[in-house]
């Protein structure tokens, strides 16, 4: 498929698709389409299959049977393809997953040097920037290990966006910090998410859904049950199973949003 | 500040339940008992040597020693001196140590590399030859590479041609050999110092690719920049060479160099054997890399060799440098095995031949000892500086 992806062309497209561990049917027939721009959150009970779902986006799983097309490539066992779709997709994890035996800054030029061939000049130049803009650049020279959570995942996104990626995916980047340090890395997402960049995030973090999501993506047993803008879904969740979850995580998440 | 209820203890027992002088007092024994032990076997030793009328100290190491050495890297004849015979000794354990912690650690690393890779063939092979080597006694794999391997090599006569030039026979490895009428050592100087031009040439070229994000072919410069010394070298020194090309001659070849059967029995024994337990250290460090680091990194677009360099082996470092020297140290011990096919190493030359004409024991078991030691010394602090330099900070 050649690629042309103009402004119309979908960021991602999800169609019919289906994905086995084994014998286990992981993902039942999603089909998820995302606008350039546009952000949607996935949320759904543990081992639903959010997690699943956006790492075969960029193919860190593979899918067995549908399609998926990101910025107007298809992805297929073309190693080509996969490595051009891994240069758009930025993602971001649940434990960071900085280089320890790296410094900040050197997490950050690592990819754009050895994958786009930047000179390391003008790399730290756009690491700098980032690390600004994620409200860290005084921690340039230090290794992940001295930092908290919150500043290692923040340096995460920094490293993302060093790679001017097309398209941010994000799995619950914020459940494994303490409640001081979610808000911190949440702001710097919904900064991020006001330049335009195009966003996929499994968060249980209501609150960012509600002020930064177009699209809130309720998934049950590897499958899409509800989809919904987030007022609407939060307020009026058309299904048992959503009002079940909303139910579980409002109990608990009214505690977080007073801390 | 005493509790009135369990008073403060008065004299000598007061000391034995205080931390630090508890502490103190336990060194103290122990050394008192050490040099307790050294005094009494030493005082021993000296009133059984002198009953035995065997005089001690190193002048022993002047004598003629009289005895032919099969391989030889320096000047060595019958008519040599111990001393000469010690030093025999210990670049032929040096020699066949180098090659192998060299060579077992390249292929260990791929071994270790191959048996975690997702070709199923490949992985299962890695994992056979790895639990074959490590469950053969090693005295078993040299006499297995010498006997079973190198005596059904036929005699000179019947030598296996290698392109005209050298040959493979029950007589060895017959290579032509450079007799160099002069400047032999200027041409040797300048290849060595082309090479480390070369490497560094090389390192230059990877630091300004990343500095610049442009590529230099470095194989072919490097390839140049290695070759111009010598030949300059050779230029300036006019130097002259005569190729000692090895012929059939009666029985033997004439001429040319020898690489004796015991070297390559003992060098492809002690480097198979290592090399299976270094795959199962780089194995283990690898696997210790959490599989977090190896997805951050795909995501970020890094092919996968790329986070194999990169991200990866830098980190499994750490875990396998410190099993890794001792592979190397024990390798080294290891070596002295060389003394069931005769392999003139140390152990065989020194501790053995000269021990026996000699009857000096103590000496040359010190001396032996020593040299194992200072060499295992030597190997660790190689590789702990290494090791510092791989550390992780802030952890
Ligand atoms: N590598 C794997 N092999 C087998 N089963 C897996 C694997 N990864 C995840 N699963 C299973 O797939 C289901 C979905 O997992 P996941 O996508 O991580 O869920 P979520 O992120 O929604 O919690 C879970 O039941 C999980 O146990
Ligand atoms: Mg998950």
């Amino acid at each position: 498929m050649p690629r042309t992806p103009s402004e119309d062309t979908p960021a991602i497209s999800i169609r019919h698709l289906h994905k086995w561990y084994g014998a286990f049917h992981v993902l039942r027939d999603v089909n998820l389409t995302v606008a350039r721009g546009e952000k949607v959150v996935v949320c759904g009970p543990s081992g639903s299959g959010k997690s699943t779902l956006i790492r075969c986006i960029n193919r860190l799983e593979e899918h067995q049977k549908g399609t998926i097309v990101v910025d107007g490539i298809e992805l297929t066992d073309n190693l080509k393809r996969i490595d051009r779709i891994r240069r758009e997709v930025g993602m971001l994890f649940q434990d960071f997953n900085l280089f320890p035996h790296l410094t900040v800054l050197e997490n950050c030029i690592l990819a754009p040097v050895w994958v786009r061939r930047v000179p390391e000049k003008e790399a730290v130049q756009t690491a700098m920037h980032y690390l600004e803009r994620v409200r860290i650049p005084d921690q340039a020279d230090k290794y992940p290990g001295q930092l908290s959570g919150g500043q290692q995942q923040r340096v995460a996104i920094a490293r993302c966006l060093c790679m001017n990626p097309r398209v941010m995916l994000f799995d619950e980047p914020t459940s494994a910090l303490d409640p001081e340090m979610i808000k911190e890395v949440l702001d710097v997402m919904v900064d991020l998410a006001q330049t335009g960049m195009t966003m996929v995030c499994v968060t249980h973090e209501m609150g960012f859904a509600r002020t930064v999501a177009d699209r809130v993506v309720f998934m049950d047993g590897g499958e899409i049950i509800e989809e919904n803008e987030p007022e609407a879904f939060f307020a009026a969740p058309q299904t048992a199973r959503a009002r079940e979850f909303l139910g579980q995580i409002l109990s608990h998440g009214q505690q977080a949003a007073g801390a | 500040m005493a509790d009135p209820a369990t008073p403060e203890p008065k004299g000598p027992s007061r000391l034995l339940h205080d931390r630090r002088w508890r502490a103190v007092i336990a060194q103290a024994a122990a050394f008192a008992l050490v040099a307790a032990l050294l005094a009494c076997a030493g005082l021993n030793m000296a009133r059984n040597l002198e009953r035995a009328g065997i005089a001690s100290g190193f002048g022993f190491l002047d004598q003629v020693a009289g005895f032919e050495i099969s391989q030889t890297l320096i000047e060595y004849s019958r008519a040599s001196t111990y001393a000469r015979a010690f030093w025999v000794g210990l670049l032929n354990t040096l020699a066949v140590s180098a090659v192998c912690i060299a060579a077992s650690t390249v292929l260990g690393f791929l071994l270790g590399l191959l048996r975690l890779s997702p070709n199923w063939l490949a992985a299962r092979l890695a994992g056979v030859y790895v639990e074959v080597v490590r469950n053969v006694p090693l005295l078993l794999q040299i006499l297995f590479w010498y006997i079973a391997v190198l005596n059904p090599l036929p005699p000179p006569r019947q030598a296996l041609d290698l392109g005209g030039v050298a040959y493979l026979c029950n007589r060895g490895l017959v290579l032509p050999w450079p007799q160099w009428e002069r400047g032999g050592l200027a041409v040797g100087l300048a290849l060595a110092a082309g090479l480390a031009l070369a490497w560094g040439f090389a390192a230059w070229a990877r630091r300004r690719r990343v500095r610049t994000g442009r590529s230099l072919p470095v194989w072919r410069l490097g390839a140049l920049l290695a070759a111009l010394p010598p030949a300059l070298a050779w230029a300036l020194a006019d130097a002259r060479v005569e190729w000692s090309i090895p012929a059939l001659s009666g029985f033997n070849f004439r001429g040319g160099g020898t690489v004796e059967p015991e070297f390559i029995a003992l060098a492809l024994a002690l480097t198979l054997y290592t090399a299976g337990f270094i795959a199962e250290n780089v194995r283990a460090g690898i696997q210790a890399v959490p599989r977090g680091q190896i997805e951050a990194a795909a995501s970020l677009g890094l092919r996968p060799w790329r986070v194999m360099r990169l991200v990866v082996v830098p980190q499994a470092m750490r875990v396998i440098i410190p099993p890794l020297t001792s592979q190397h140290m024990t390798l080294v011990k290891n070596s002295s095995l060389a003394v069931v096919i005769g392999y003139p190493d140390l152990m065989s030359v020194f501790a053995g031949t000269t021990l026996n004409q000699t009857g000096q024991a103590v000496e040359i078991i010190a001396i032996t000892m020593l040299v194992y030691l200072a060499v295992s010394i030597v190997i660790s602090l190689i590789m702990n500086w290494y090791n510092d330099a791989m550390a992780l900070k802030g952890r």
